[in-house]
Order: structure tokens, then sequence, then C-alpha cells
């Protein structure tokens, strides 16, 4: 298989074979007729774009991203990003202010955590949520996520970077906004695991948003030189012989992948180098490097929902590995399927409903399954599923990291 | 990441491989790029329809063919399980390996075949058609499937045709988009309270006719919604394939994977293996493109790729490949070779596959890889249209391969 089949989408879409398997496995197509669906998107609508890009339809605004498509297509077809492709190329909807909002999580979060209890209080008011939905577009069902009153990197700063110094072994955490501004706690947890295994952590010299929703909303410039910056970052750490971690499937997936093939930067040469936090430990237990103890008594049933990223990482199998080995874990598989959010998508009041019944049969399996807990390696995810299955939702790492023995995981990696 | 057995290729072969594997006991993984093909499912499956009695059938065929590697007692011994084994997997199919029935091909034309889905339409061994009147319905604006191709091939063997259109408010926000309204899109909207709407549209027109034909597109998710339906409508209801894609090979595939992970197994759909791990005659483990630098190792590996559609086999201007580990292939050089004009006669390059000994190893360069294993339709010598074989060979060689692993261990 030639690398440029797996990089490059334009060569891909002369082997789209009409198969129509990808439009199977589309969510959006089944709630919504007025997609044109991935096939039509995508490698059929290509070959009429490139005569004329007045064939260009603005229904392609429905497609989530998802990358379901790309799983599912044996003729290995970058359908997914054929059609972003084509929304930044031919799209001529401006993004409203409110995608702009949306868009840069790192300026709304850098804000929005100096000034976390008023921000946190006036978002839920309902009068807000209302105005928010009418003038800004942003539906009233949705929830926003709480920031945190203090950044995780100031936190890093004064009570974790000092102490790190004391390990020889070191790795490099690209932590993302939503650890940043929103939960802290999900990074603090990281680096609790990560140091009681004998490892030291690092921030990257310097972290930008792995742009995502700004390249969703048709932010491209601007992804591109937050790409360039985290890529120079990322390139500094990887060069000091640390791998870089992360904690959430849809930015490691956009840093390895879209980076590449959607903004058409080369990280050919530290693409390896970025994975996330549950990949790097089931490979250090699995080589027998390092040993996690857990307490003893820990009990959860716990169910595992796959994100859509995190089903074209194809990674699943670590995070899911790495769980069931928690002695007091009673583990069940959801079946993988998207849960409708995709990120900005669904707080979008256009794309609200569309959203909702996409995930319904997830909920309703995740409400029948009498869990305590859900894990998901996602936050847009945990977000979508606690409003709508009314379920807890952690990330694997802080799951790992309250189950954890900590003074027998330090004494057993010493 | 260690396994008892790695399989490439996740459609009906590397299935049947990996639950028999894990029903004994075994862990196994099996990695999948992109869906199979059984998305194109027929509803029936195929042993040998060169003959009424497939054993006889199986005789005209040569020595280099599957079938005569297994042996063909051991290979009519194994289709006995395969019946059962579908049935553990919740789906159910009629007919035998004694004698074939006929099928009902979607331009209904009728084919010899060995087992159908229970709920489909098909033709007794004896060619005799079980109804005088049928009443054969479409969903109204779904353009995959043509009832005047089918009334016509009933009429000829006698049988009236009652054609009817059906149309429900649900459906018409379908048609909003022509080019999306296919089987599957159907058959996720035709389910749970519709499928009672459903049965008194049908019933509209099921009076006095012996049974009710209908294109099959109920039932994506699960066996229960075609129950249901048929309980509801008054005369017998059977299926009809459609064009692709196919609601019950889809469901199909979707119970044996489930199947699989129930047995433990690991399924990973979307990544393509980039090589191989040898050392000296024996694989030792499998790199692939979403995992990067993790080796995944085991004792033994199956080759379940597919054939040309699946890209188990590829073909370029210098040959035909087998690309994970560049095994050898039987293929004719000259590609004028390749294709007979006639569209209709057996066409060579469908028998192209990988070259394996008499135990279903494939050679790298003339040395036979000893813990390397290939079954289904990458396999060479077998003509799946002609022979009416491509069910078949994918299924026992599976459950042969399993046995040979299994008894090795």
């Amino acid at each position: 298989m030639s690398k440029d089949q797996h990089t490059n989408p334009e060569s891909t879409f002369e082997q789209c074979m009409k198969c129509t398997v990808c439009t199977v496995y589309c969510p959006v197509v089944a709630v919504n007729p007025d997609y044109p669906g991935p096939k039509q998107a995508g490698p059929d609508g290509e070959r009429y774009r490139l005569k004329d890009p007045l064939f260009y339809d603005e229904a392609l605004d429905l497609c989530l991203n998802c990358k379901r498509c790309e799983v599912a297509c044996p003729s290995n077809v970058k359908i997914g990003d054929i059609i972003q492709a084509a929304r930044l190329k031919y799209s001529t909807k401006k993004p409203k202010l409110r995608d702009y909002i949306l868009a840069n999580t790192d300026i709304m979060g850098g804000l929005a955590t100096t000034m976390a209890p008023v921000v946190n209080f006036t978002l839920g008011l309902s009068p807000v949520k209302a105005v928010m939905d009418g003038v800004l577009g942003v539906d009233h069902h949705r929830t926003f996520p709480k920031y945190a009153g203090q950044k995780f990197e100031t936190w890093f700063k004064r009570h974790a970077a000092s102490k790190q110094a004391e390990f020889d072994k070191k790795v490099s955490y690209f932590h993302g906004c939503y650890a940043n501004y929103n939960y802290p706690k999900l990074a603090k947890d990281l680096v609790k695991i990560l140091n009681a295994a004998g490892y030291g952590v690092n921030l990257l010299e310097k972290e930008k948003c792995c742009g995502v929703a700004l390249i969703s909303n048709g932010f491209k410039d601007q992804a591109q030189s937050q790409a360039e910056l985290n890529l120079s970052s990322i390139r500094k750490a990887v060069g000091r012989g640390e791998p870089v971690l992360t904690t959430s499937s849809t930015c490691t997936f956009t840093m390895r992948d879209e980076y590449e093939h959607i903004l058409g930067l080369d990280n050919s040469d530290v693409r390896d180098s970025i994975m996330l936090a549950t990949k790097f430990l089931y490979t250090l237990i699995d080589e027998g490097r390092i040993s996690l103890a857990f307490k003893e008594d820990y009990k959860k049933r716990i169910a595992y929902h796959t994100p859509c990223h995190m089903e074209k990482l194809g990674w699943a199998i670590y995070s899911t590995s790495l769980l069931r080995m928690i002695p007091g874990v009673d583990f069940l598989m959801l079946d993988s399927q998207c849960c409708g959010i995709a990120g900005t998508y669904g707080f979008k009041k256009e794309h609200y409903q569309d959203s909702q019944k996409i995930g319904e049969s997830l909920f309703r399996q995740i409400q029948d399954s009498n869990v305590d807990l859900v894990a998901t390696d996602c936050e847009t995810c945990k977000w979508q599923i606690e409003m709508s299955a009314g379920v807890t939702v952690e990330n694997p790492i802080s799951i790992i990291a309250d189950a954890l023995d900590v003074e027998a995981t330090i004494k057993l990696n010493r | 990441m260690k396994f008892d057995t790695i399989i490439i290729g996740g459609g009906l072969s590397g299935l049947i491989a990996g639950i028999e594997l894990s029903r004994k006991g075994q862990k196994c993984m099996i990695v999948s790029a992109g869906q199979s093909a059984l998305h194109f499912f027929s509803g029936s499956l195929e042993l040998c329809g060169l003959e009424d009695e497939p054993a006889k059938a199986m005789e005209q065929l040569p020595q280099s063919h599957p079938y005569r590697k297994i042996g063909l007692d051991t290979a009519l011994t194994l289709a006995e399980r395969v019946k059962p084994l579908f049935a553990e997997v919740g789906v159910n199919f009629k007919g035998n390996a004694e004698r074939n029935h006929w099928r009902i091909t979607p331009l209904g034309v009728l084919k010899r075949a060995w087992l159908t889905l229970d709920e489909y339409a098909s033709v007794p061994s004896d060619g005799l058609m079980p109804w005088k009147k049928v009443a054969l319905l479409n969903i109204d604006g779904f353009l995959d499937f043509h009832t005047s191709y089918i009334a016509a091939g009933l009429a000829e063997r006698g049988v009236e045709c009652v054609v009817k259109g059906i149309s429900m408010p649900e459906l018409e926000r379908l048609r909003h988009n022509p080019t999306e309204m296919r089987s599957t899109n159907i058959a996720k909207t035709l389910t749970g309270e519709l499928i009672g709407k459903l049965a008194a549209r049908i019933n509209e027109y099921a009076k006095d006719v012996d049974a009710v034909l209908m294109p099959a597109v109920v039932g994506l998710a699960g066996n229960a919604d075609v129950v249901r339906l048929k309980e509801k409508v008054d005369r017998p209801l059977h299926f009809l394939a459609t064009l692709p894609p196919s609601v019950p090979g889809i469901r199909l595939q979707m119970m044996l994977k489930r199947h699989f992970q129930k047995l433990g197994g690991v399924y990973m759909l979307g990544d393509t293996v980039r090589e191989g791990v040898f050392e000296g005659d024996r694989l030792a483990g499998i790199m692939t493109v979403n995992h990067g630098d993790t080796c995944f190792k085991a004792d033994n590996f199956i080759l379940a790729s597919g054939s040309f559609f699946s890209k188990g086999l590829v073909s370029d201007i210098n040959g035909v490949r087998e690309p994970v580990f560049g095994l050898d292939v039987d293929s004719l050089d000259e590609r004028p070779q390749w294709y007979r004009k006639d569209m209709f006669e057996a066409q060579p390059y469908m028998s192209f596959g990988v070259a394996t000994d008499v135990g279903f190893h494939p050679s790298r360069n003339g040395q036979p890889v000893e813990n390397l294993y290939a079954t289904g339709s990458v396999l060479s010598n077998c003509h799946p249209m002609k022979e009416g074989s491509g069910a078949g060979v994918a299924i026992l060689t599976a459950l042969h391969v399993a046995d040979t692993i299994l008894k090795n261990q």
C-alpha cells in the first residue's frame, strides 16, 4: 500500500466504485434526507465541482465530519476529507459571529476562566439561553460546559512543574482546550498516573487549540497558523525524545490526520509520536515496562462509548483494555455509533434536532444498561451523553486515576 | 499485543474462521480494511451450482480447486456444520447440501442455491413454482428493485403477478433525495410501529393471492421487524433480493461481527495491514496503518482479504499482486489472456488468486509460510460465478483452516 493512498484525498476519489457502502453508515443521511449522503457529497460531487465550483451544494454543511464513511469504505476513498476540503474551498457562506465564538475555544476559554463563576452562572440562565438561541443561533436546549476557575496551565506551573525534574523519563502533554479551561482534573489525573508510573510530564513550549472547530467552521487560515505553532512545539518535544501525549481523541485525530489531509501541512516526522495517553500507557504495560496497581475497594459498572474520531483512529482497544485491567470494573462495550454532537455541530440551532435524533439509540442503550459511568475519550461526546442520557461520563484516564493505588504503583515502578 | 490467531479480512470467510476459533477458546483479532462484500449479499449461499446435486457438481472441479484441497468428503461434512453455526449467530437458513434449490435473482431468473434466508422467496429443487398468483410489491420511488423484470420472469414460469406500489407518508420524506432512497435508508425508516402500518398497506393487495413478494427492505438492525411483519401480513410474505446495498447482508455482517465480539474477539474496522514481520519461514507479526509502530503478534495468521473488490488482489499494468504480504499469485502473464470477449463466458481473471499448497499455506518467493493460511475469495483456481461456489469456498475453507489450526495447537 503506498503512503500516498492514505494521505492525499485527491488521489483517492478515482478509487470510488459507487458501491454505496458509505451511505449505509452515514449517521446524518439516516435522519435527514436533505443531506446528499457521503457518496454524492464526496467523490460523486467532486467530479462536478472540478468542472464548475457552482455545483457546490451548501447542504454539505450538514456533514458532521465523523469519518464513519471512510472507516466503512472498502476502497480506501477519503470521503470525509473530500467533503471537508470542498467545504473550505467552495462554500460561499460567511461564518457567523456564533461560528467565530464556537470555533475560538482558546480565546473564549481564556476570557471565561478569568471570571468563571460569573460566566458559568450567566450561561446557565434561561434569558441568556434565549438570547443566545434567538440572536446567535446556539440552541437553547444545550448545557454549556462549565469553565474552571483556574487554568490547568496555571495550576501546573504553580504546583507540579518543579516536581517533574525528579524523573529521568519524560513525556510531553498536549492538554487541549477542554482540560485547560473546563476540566483541569483530567489533566491533573494524567500527571498523577504518569508520575506514579515513573514518568515526568512537560507541557509544550507553546500550545494553541488543535483547530478542529476552526476547520469545521470555515476558518482555514487561522487553523493553519495554529497548527504550525503546535507542530513546531511538538517537534521540539520529539527532538528531546519525548512522545506527545493527549487526552482527547479529536485533538489527536486532528493533529495526526487533518493537519496533513485538510490543512496540507507535512507532519510525517512527528505523526507517530502524537498519541493518546491510553495508547502510551497500554503499550508500556504490555511490554512489561510499567505496572499499575489498583485500589481493592474500587467497584464500578462502566460502559465504553467509541467516539467517531476514536473509531477512525482505531484506538478504542487501548482505552478499553486499560479499563478492563481494573479488577473492580464490570465492563460493557456499547455499539460504536455517533452520539450526534460532533464538536460544535450539535450546538447550532439548525442542527440540534438532527443531532439528538442521531444519538437516540445510543442514549437508549446507555439508559438500559444500568451502568455507574460511561467512559469515553472525547469531551464533546461527554457533554452530549451527560445531557441526553443523564449518566456521568468520564475520560478513561480519570477512571484509571480514581481507581489507582498511587503508593503501590510508585513502589512497583521504582 | 499478542493473539493466538490474527485474521486479515472481516467478511464472511474471516468472520467464520474467527467465530470458529474463538468458540474453541482462541484469542483472535480481525483487521478489516472497510466493509465487506456481504453488503452485496443475494440472500442465498452457494456451494456448487453446476448441477442439482452439489456432491456430483463438485466432481467436475479441477484438482487445484479449493474444495479438492479440502477433500470432497471432508468438504461435504463441513457443509453440514454451516446451518447450525448460523442459527447460533441468530440467522436462519433453509436448504441443504444434498440437493440445490432455486433462488430468484433481481432480474427474475432462477439460479441454483445451497442455503437461502428463511424469509426469502425460493423455489424447491424440482423447479415447480410454489405459487399460481402473487402480489409483487415495491415501495414507490425505490429504484433498486425492478418489478417488471421479476414479473416477466415469473410469468414465463406460469405465475401471475399483481404488481403494486406502496406509498406511505413516512417514506415520502425519503423521496426528497432520490439518490439516497436506498434499501438501507428505507429499512431505517420502516421499523418499530411503522411495521404495523406497512402490514396494513400490504394486506390491501394480499386478498386473493397465494403469496406476497416484496423487496428486502426491512430488518436492518435484527430479525424482530421481519418476524413482526410476517405475522401481521395475512398471506405468506417472502422477500426478494434488491440491488445493493443488501439489507439482510448488512444484518448478517453485523450479527456475525457481534457474535465474534461476544466470544471475546477483537474486530478492528477501517485499518489496513501495512506489512508483515517475517522471521524465516514464519510470520511473526503485522504492522497496520492506524497503529504505527505497534506490532500485533500471533501464533497463526489467516489471510481472508477477499478478491479484487476488497483489494485482497490488486491488478495493475505489471500484473496481479497480493498487496498485503506480496504472496505468490496464480495468474496469467499476458494481459489479453485475462479476459474473454463474451462477457457471459467464465472470465479467467476471476480464477486468479493467492497460490497455496494443499494445507492452504501461501508462499513468498516460492517459500511456503508455515503459520499463514489463506481462505475465501483471495484463493486461486476457483470460478465463483461460473461454478456458483463463492460462499461455499469462503465458509468451508475458513472452517477447514480453523480445524487445522485447532488440531495443531
